[in-house]
């Protein structure tokens, strides 16, 4: 079953630029695709487009269907009602993307008494629960917490808490591993798959790094400047790519990968 | 504390960040001393007053002190109980007008700070507009269409607050707005009004909290300013903008009339500029102690 169906989608500034031209994908329930490509290439104005969040004075134009929703041209009520139920987003910068006044807590606990309903107690204990599943030590200190009392790899965690308190059905990832250690990376990555496999939750995997959207996903679409160059398994565009420009990804991820090779002692 | 200590990552700021929270503390512990004195000279001129406000039974112009703290006025009255009912205009100009413009200040801003295009450059303009017109214009118009009494001089003083107040709540949202956590608590299908009571206002209060205190203190001068000109209380109720300009005549003879209203209007706004000053220092989020 198709859970986001995307045909079409142009994302025009105010000016009448073209940020993402002609973008034709989907993603089918449980399934996990990568977007790939340069920044400025409309990898993260595609997922915003998804949730009908574009910034103010960007426009929208094709069909994206989400579980059924058409988001392009819907109006708010209806937005609503679909963030998070049926998609909801990792954000690249967790120290930005959590309410720097907010206890951690409290932020896992919004969207998740209002997806169960839970109150009091009942709350605080399904947010340490939320906590706990993302693997962060001592989830009752950190529900306490303001992000900034918090490190790096833990905020992202408690973004990632956020996002799945929603229980969402498509999991969108912009760049989750970016802004952190390469250490602390892998360990995000691997929990990602870990917590997206037990739920059986479609991924949308968004980033600029190869090897990162190998190790997530099965299936990539690569962009350069808004456009679609080429589309296929990830092993498939590694093994063999046909347009240029994924010729080069590949061929710099590999430069990257046997610089490492030549300089480690054997 | 020692909880605390550990969560935190070693920044070099966090150590100019408590220096500041501590002067912070300091300051406002002073401004609530010195407003505090005021606030409790007028809540205590409420329930007694040494003299009634008509008594003008001590003659004119006796100086400090047999049965008359500070002396009397030029009319007998006695000068302690003008003060103590001046405090108590001083604080209620000072509350109502803050009131006032926190209310229409806010709602104003947040809604401006929401509207696009030529609606966004309207409002603007008529803040603009609106700040740029003289206080005491405004106050004139208010107290021809209604009449002189302190809730004309308030109004007067709270609506032209108000534009400032709308003014910089527009650009606090604004920039809220734009911020990531606002996206994120959107995706996660979080409506807009919940968005700006749970995310929005939260993180503009310090900065407004601040800014109120500091229009507090002009609210104060403003009113004094306005009964100097005869806009303000009606006799019998002594302002300090009234026992001043009853004074100016005798203040080489009975400079007491003029210097207690004095006094006491510098220390109550320093008293309030003081704490504005603390509440900003301790009001920085990420200064500001877990409490557990």
């Amino acid at each position: 079953m198709t859970l986001l169906d995307v045909r079409g989608l142009t994302v025009r500034t105010g000016d009448g630029r073209t940020l993402v031209d002609d973008l034709s994908f989907s993603v089918a329930s449980g399934e996990r695709l990568g977007l790939i490509g340069e920044s400025g290439s409309g990898k993260s104005l595609t997922t915003l487009a998804v949730l009908g969040l574009l910034p103010d004075g960007m426009s929208a134009t094709g069909s994206v269907e989400l579980a059924g929703t058409q988001i392009v041209g819907a109006r708010e009520k209806q937005l609503t009602a679909v963030r998070g139920r049926d998609a909801a987003v990792v954000f690249q910068e967790p120290l930005t993307a959590l309410d720097p006044l907010m206890r951690v807590g409290r932020q896992v606990a919004e969207p998740l008494g209002r997806r169960t309903g839970l109150k009091g107690a009942a709350l605080r204990e399904a947010v340490g629960e939320a906590l706990a599943q993302v693997r962060l030590p001592e989830p009752e200190r950190i529900a306490r917490a303001y992000p900034h009392e918090i490190s790096g790899g833990q905020r992202q965690r408690v973004a990632l808490a956020l996002a799945l308190a929603c229980a969402p059905r498509l999991l969108i990832a912009d760049e989750p591993t970016t802004a952190l250690d390469v250490s602390v990376q892998a360990e995000m990555l691997d929990l990602i798959d870990a917590l997206v496999r037990e739920r059986e939750m479609a991924v949308l995997f968004v980033s600029h790094d190869l090897a990162v959207v190998a190790r997530v996903t099965d299936r990539a679409l690569v962009l350069k400047d808004g456009r679609a160059v080429e589309e296929g398994t990830v092993h498939d565009l590694v093994r063999a790519p046909r347009a240029p420009y994924t010729r080069d990804l590949v061929a710099s991820a590999r430069t990257l990968e046997s610089a490492l090779d030549l300089r480690s002692p054997r | 504390m020692t909880g605390t200590d550990a969560l935190e990552p070693a920044r070099p700021k966090n150590a100019a960040r408590a220096g500041r929270r501590v002067r912070g503390t300091a300051t406002l512990v002073v401004g609530c001393v010195l407003a505090g004195a005021i606030a409790l000279l007028a809540l205590v001129s409420l329930f007694w007053l040494p003299f009634p406000a008509d008594d003008t039974s001590g003659g004119r112009l006796t100086g400090p002190g047999e049965g008359h703290l500070l002396g009397t006025d030029k009319l007998g009255r006695d000068l302690f109980t003008q003060v103590m009912t001046g405090s108590r205009i001083a604080v209620e100009a000072g509350l109502g007008s803050v009131l006032i413009a926190a209310v229409i200040g806010v709602t104003l801003g947040v809604l401006a700070a929401f509207a696009q295009g030529w609606l966004d450059d309207t409002l603007s303009a008529f803040l603009d507009i609106l700040i740029a017109f003289p206080t005491l214009l405004l106050a004139m118009l208010i107290v021809a269409a209604r009449s002189a009494t302190l809730g004309s001089a308030v109004l007067a003083i709270g609506l032209a607050q108000s534009a400032v107040v709308a003014r910089l709540a527009r650009i606090l949202v604004k920039r809220v707005l734009a911020q990531d956590y606002i996206t994120a608590a959107r995706t996660s299908g979080t409506s807009w009004p919940r968005t700006v009571l749970g995310h929005v206002l939260p993180n503009i209060w310090p900065t407004l909290v601040v800014n109120l205190a500091l229009q507090f203190g002009l609210a104060v001068l403003a009113e004094a300013g306005l009964s100097y000109l005869g806009l303000g209380a009606p006799p019998p109720n002594a302002s300090w903008g009234r026992m001043l300009q009853e004074a100016q005549a005798t203040f080489t003879t009975a400079p007491a009339g003029a210097l207690a209203p004095g006094i006491l209007l510098v220390l109550l706004v320093i008293g309030v500029n003081l704490i504005a000053d603390g509440l900003r220092d301790t009001l920085d989020p990420a200064t500001r102690r877990r409490r557990t």
